[in-house]
């Protein structure tokens, strides 16, 4: 046990205060700013805005899939290039760019009580960077040949060939290119995230007085910086080959009855890469969605997380397996068979601690205060998105039931119900949380409210028949479905049906929109603690935090982040920087 | 509180949507009935875990919503309640692995009285090729893919000369018989899948893949290739029929061979080639009527 | 894949070595007051921006695992062609340990205080890091001159791929080395120029680490040693 000091013995502050950059003029202010919370803002309005055109895509391609035939523009070219599109967009350029680059940014130095991230101008190259690799893909829109078709997963040799859309134009090029700038300008960010929470943080912060968001960001940032290189060498070789001429995805192959140049290479070894960056890329969104999740429930049930460290430990433990599941994604890809008892063994195993995540969410709820704000609606549906989304993995992730059942639309289903909605609702959730500390105002609770309902029922009446879909044998990536004979009539209705919904519920995300536009004006004034949280984010002298964060001086932390409901304590939380003891029986009867 | 209530509907509606709407998998037609059941298996134990899980946030929901005075309680973990739950996932985590990989271990071991027969896949059709009187398929390379000769076969392997070439046509099967399905690809890759055999598998340009399975229903299957393959993916559709033995016979009869396909360029020399290894489909059905009857 | 799950596998363990002394068994809702000044509890006492490097070298290591991961993977494969290696690299690779040296000497230099020498030093390092860019350059030259093209055979893409990679980031090194030359002789502040020479050198000593490594792999050394730790353990 720890000797615990007096509180009004403590020194002020020892640690080594930074060198803050300060700005000179309104573009160092807020374009070229190097304050964290400028660039937060910066990425999460640029992951946003590139968020909606991916769900303008998902309109289109729902068009096509539910009316059938009635959308002459939406050729087979247009809707491969939607898919694709959709789902690289969504996967790195939103859910990584939002997650790392926007909360992390906002949310590590205020919440371990650092003054901006250690490395401040390195972090605004990060995001002129990831701005200009946004770019790059946005431009593949109006090149020749328009942006790849080549799905997100962008096999070989199929995407570098001219059979696919921009296989042999610009499109997959500019992909490519978009990819490693991304990567570049991720590292920048990332290594800034890992090392503030290393050597940012303020005095008595140890990491497990961390809030589970910092854990979970700060382990998704690691893993993410140790998984993108996989991706940044496909891509690189795979430029190769497209633009060199070199053969290290391509074998040996005749095109419309016309010998290619290429001989002797594997396509699957470009798997093997594409996966081992791949799969740890799916925990690197929900990692930080865990965490968030994990706070946003603490704080409106007003109970401390149940199972603190064993939540610490899953997270780690996680991220950990997640580097040693990736084959899972290849069962059906011509791999060495035996490779699936390995694979299926350690994909089951991660199983486990996700599970206990699940189980201390719901345990937190018990003998709580629930407060049903529009955060904790959107944590609740969370859970249920994700258990859901987590046991249909449970099918894929068991090889030999993967294999009916993958490139089916059972995945499609899947794996939008686990790191598209899942995460997506933690965003709203998170959003609405924090909207207050960055704006000084709250959200529109009456248009939360229509968000929340549309988002979440909406959401599952999308994705959840669309697994039986699947099962019934419906492939994926299937532009036409009229003449599949597993597809009967009844199924196109329901089919109709999901895209009626997906409109309905991308409607409700302009609703969103609007209302945070309208609420940094109109918004209820929110004062610097609406949620009465005891973190340090709220605990800043002003709303929105100054540039610095904290005043004069930096908090120093008496206590872990859950100090909710104390029993003896007056309020039912005690913020981490309140000196004192509370409470004499801390241990539960 | 309406939340609440919304999720114990969800529960609800998911579980009489699984039961009673009419999107299910399609009748199988071959041995791999033991991938449906791990698939039931799963099902049951995972809609447990959901139902008990959404079930039990719900009452939580409605039990310990926030009233004028409320206190949440205390209560920073359990060990004991962590340690248990913990158990009792991995029990059922492993009650689902395990029938797995049983059926996984059934599902790479080919039995060694499955017949070869070879697939091969270009943008945007599906050929067959079935091994001739040898029993044996000849190599092939993908430098080899001319006009004349689109699988590739090399003409130098004496053991190509007899086999089946079917191209961009229906392929027919024997009904009860186990075969073994070679796939390979000349372009791109694609993946060979009949929706009621319940297998499939990517096939890689440059390298062969395989899995095995037993047609156990005569009909017409439609074959579906599930692996994005360029912009014709989606039309790209084939067709296996399931025959009764004769049936088989009579189709594979008519067949021609990879020697009898590239004869005309050999018209010069078809003295040199002995006349018995350019066996016709119908010799092959002979020899294979005669095998099965002994 | 396996050189890169090894690779972290070694990652993974000092993450755990350092993990371990974070207390992680700790109950954190019994201990209330500063707990901070336990030894090793808060941010290392080693500079951030040498752990921020720290870092970064984990990931250009784990770059370059992937592209020895990559290259084990298609040599296997039956059109691989092994290509001669130039002579010159050995000449190439002296002038990088030179170039590895001089930093170290600088190094030593600034924390003793020796501006002359640091100068010195730095030229010295930027000079040779240049010479072995170009000495790669020429290598690439004769390479092509007898043949061995890019496309003509996957050892040849690799070979080029990867020495071109491992060039980049020398070349980025020489930006930073650059910037910190200038401030040696524009009098930066000492104890702000120790910490740059510093950071130098450990970038320059990974580089040569590497450098080491990709040349043994591109030689087929690599591949004879991991068959002979194979052949041991079966």
């Amino acid at each position: 046990m720890v000797d615990v000091t007096p509180a009004d013995a403590i020194p002020p502050a020892e640690v080594a205060e930074m060198e803050l950059y300060h700005p000179h003029s309104w573009w160092t202010k807020y374009v070229f700013s190097q304050d964290a919370k400028v660039i937060a803002i910066q990425y999460s309005a640029t992951a946003t805005a590139i968020g909606f055109v991916a769900l303008v895509l998902s309109w289109l391609m729902r068009l096509q899939l539910g009316f059938p035939g009635t959308f002459d523009f939406i050729t087979p070219e247009a809707y491969y290039q939607f898919i694709t599109m959709h789902g690289m967009i969504m996967v790195i350029y939103l859910l990584t760019a939002l997650f790392l680059g926007g909360f992390g940014n906002y949310l590590i130095p205020l919440m371990v009580g650092a003054r901006d991230m250690v490395f401040p101008y390195v972090n605004m190259l990060s995001y002129w960077i990831y701005l200009l690799a946004v770019l790059v893909l946005v431009a593949s829109f109006f090149a020749p040949g328009g942006p790849t078709g080549a799905g997100w997963t962008l096999y070989p040799p199929q995407a570098i060939m001219t059979g696919t859309p921009g296989g042999q134009d610009w499109g997959i090029m500019l992909m490519l290119v978009s990819l490693i700038l991304f990567i570049i300008g991720f590292t920048m960010g990332g290594l800034n995230y890992v090392v503030t929470v290393l050597q940012g943080r303020t005095r008595g912060m140890t990491l497990m007085r961390l809030p589970l968001t910092v854990w979970g960001i700060f382990t998704a940032t690691v893993m993410a910086l140790l998984a993108f290189p996989a991706l940044f060498v496909a891509c690189v070789m795979m430029l190769f080959d497209r633009a060199l001429g070199t053969s290290f995805f391509m074998p040996a192959i005749v095109e419309m009855g016309e010998q290619l140049q290429h001989s002797g290479g594997s396509p699957i070894l470009f798997q093997h890469l594409f996966w081992f960056f791949g799969h740890p890329e799916v925990y690197i969104v929900a990692l930080p969605a865990f965490g968030i999740v994990s706070d946003l429930i603490s704080v409106h049930a007003r109970k401390n997380i149940f199972g603190y460290r064993m939540m610490v430990w899953a997270i780690i433990g996680i991220g950990a397996l997640s580097f040693v599941v990736w084959a899972h994604h290849m069962y059906v890809s011509g791999m060495h068979p035996y490779f699936g008892f390995f694979f299926a063994t350690t994909t089951l195993i991660i199983a486990v601690p996700t599970a206990i995540k699940v189980y201390n969410w719901v345990l937190t709820l018990w003998r709580g205060d629930i407060h049903l704000t529009i955060p904790m609606l959107f944590a609740l549906a969370f859970i249920v998105t994700f258990v859901n989304g987590g046991l249909t993995g449970l099918f894929l992730g068991n090889v030999v039931v993967d294999v009916p059942l993958s490139d089916t639309m059972f995945v499609v289903a899947h794996f939008h119900m686990v790191m598209g909605v899942a995460p997506i609702v933690v965003i709203f959730g998170a959003i609405y949380h924090w909207y207050p500390k960055v704006t000084g105002r709250m959200l529109d609770e009456r248009l939360g409210q229509f968000h929340f309902w549309v988002t979440f029922l909406g959401a599952y009446l999308i994705f959840f028949p669309m697994h039986y879909i699947g099962l019934m044998g419906v492939p994926r990536r299937y532009n036409e479905l009229t003449d599949v004979t597993v597809m009967t009539e009844s199924a196109q209705h329901l089919n109709s049906f999901i895209s009626i919904m997906a409109f309905i519920v991308g409607f409700a995300q302009i609703v969103f929109l609007f209302n945070l536009i309208w609420s940094i004006r109109h918004g209820r004034e929110a004062g610097g603690n609406p949620w009465r949280a005891t973190t340090l984010e709220w605990q800043t002298p002003q709303t929105p935090p100054a540039h610095g964060n904290f005043g004069k001086e930096l908090p120093i932390v008496y206590r872990w982040a859950y100090d909710y409901s104390v029993p003896g304590a007056k309020e039912d939380f005690i913020p981490q920087n309140m000196p004192g003891a509370f409470g004499t029986s801390r241990e539960p009867a | 509180m309406a939340i609440a209530l919304v999720l114990v509907l969800i529960v609800v509606g998911s579980v009489l949507f699984h039961f009673l709407s009419p999107w299910w998998w399609t009748p199988i037609a071959s041995n791999w009935d033991y991938i449906d059941n791990t698939i039931i298996i799963t099902f049951w134990i995972t809609g447990v875990v959901f139902a008990a899980v959404v079930l039990f946030m719900a009452y939580c929901v409605f039990r310990f919503r926030h009233r004028e005075g409320n206190r949440a309680a205390y209560e920073p973990e359990s060990k004991r309640l962590e340690w248990w739950l913990t158990v009792v996932t991995a029990a059922g985590v492993t009650a689902l692995l395990v029938p797995g990989l049983f059926v996984w271990n059934r599902f790479v071991n080919v039995p060694s009285d499955a017949t070869d027969v070879e697939v091969v896949g270009q943008q945007w059709q599906w050929s067959f090729r079935l091994p001739g009187k040898d029993g044996k398929l000849g190599t092939s390379d993908t430098r080899d893919v001319t006009p004349e000769n689109p699988l590739g076969v090399i003409a130098s392997d004496p053991n190509g000369q007899d086999d089946v070439v079917v191209e961009a046509a229906d392929l027919h099967l024997p009904v009860g018989k186990p075969v073994k399905m070679l796939l390979r690809s000349i372009d791109v890759l694609h993946d060979f899948y009949v929706p009621e055999f319940r297998a499939k598998m990517d096939m890689i340009p440059g390298s062969v893949t395989y899995f095995w399975f037993t047609p156990t229903k005569t009909g017409t299957f439609q074959v579906l290739c599930a692996e994005l393959c360029g912009q014709g993916h989606s039309l790209m559709h084939g067709v296996v029929m399931v025959d009764s033995q004769e049936d088989y016979l009579a189709w594979l009869g008519e067949q021609q061979t990879f020697a009898q396909l590239t004869a005309p360029e050999q018209t010069g020399s078809a003295d040199q080639i002995p006349g018995k290894t350019i066996a016709s489909g119908q010799e092959i059905a002979a020899e294979l009527e005669t095998v099965g009857s002994r | 894949m396996s050189v890169i799950l090894v690779f972290l596998a070694v990652i993974a363990g000092f993450g755990g070595w350092w993990l371990s002394h974070q207390r992680l068994m700790a109950k954190p809702w019994l201990e209330q007051g500063v707990i901070g000044d336990l030894v090793g509890m808060e941010g290392s006492a080693l500079p951030t921006a040498k752990i921020g490097l720290g870092v970064f070298l984990a990931v250009v290591g784990c770059l370059f695992a992937l592209f020895t991961s990559a290259y084990f993977m298609r040599m296997e494969l039956s059109d691989w062609q092994p290509l001669p290696i130039p002579r010159l690299l050995w000449f190439n690779t002296g002038v990088l340990v030179l170039s590895s040296v001089a930093l170290q000497c600088a190094s030593v230099a600034a924390r003793k205080g020796q501006i002359d020498t640091v100068r010195l030093g730095l030229t010295t390092a930027g000079l040779t890091a240049l010479a072995f860019l170009v000495g790669q350059l020429v290598a690439w030259r004769e390479l092509t001159a007898d043949g061995y093209l890019l496309t003509a055979n996957p050892a040849n893409s690799f070979f080029y791929l990867i020495t071109g990679m491992h060039g980049l980031h020398i070349l980025g090194g020489l930006v930073a080395l650059g910037r910190t030359t200038a401030g040696a002789w524009n009098g930066a502040r000492p104890q702000r120029l120790r910490l740059s020479v510093e950071l130098c050198a450990m970038y320059w000593h990974f580089l040569l680490f590497v450098w080491l490594a990709i040349f043994a792999l591109l030689a087929g050394w690599a591949a004879t040693f991991i068959d002979i730790c194979r052949q041991l353990l079966t």
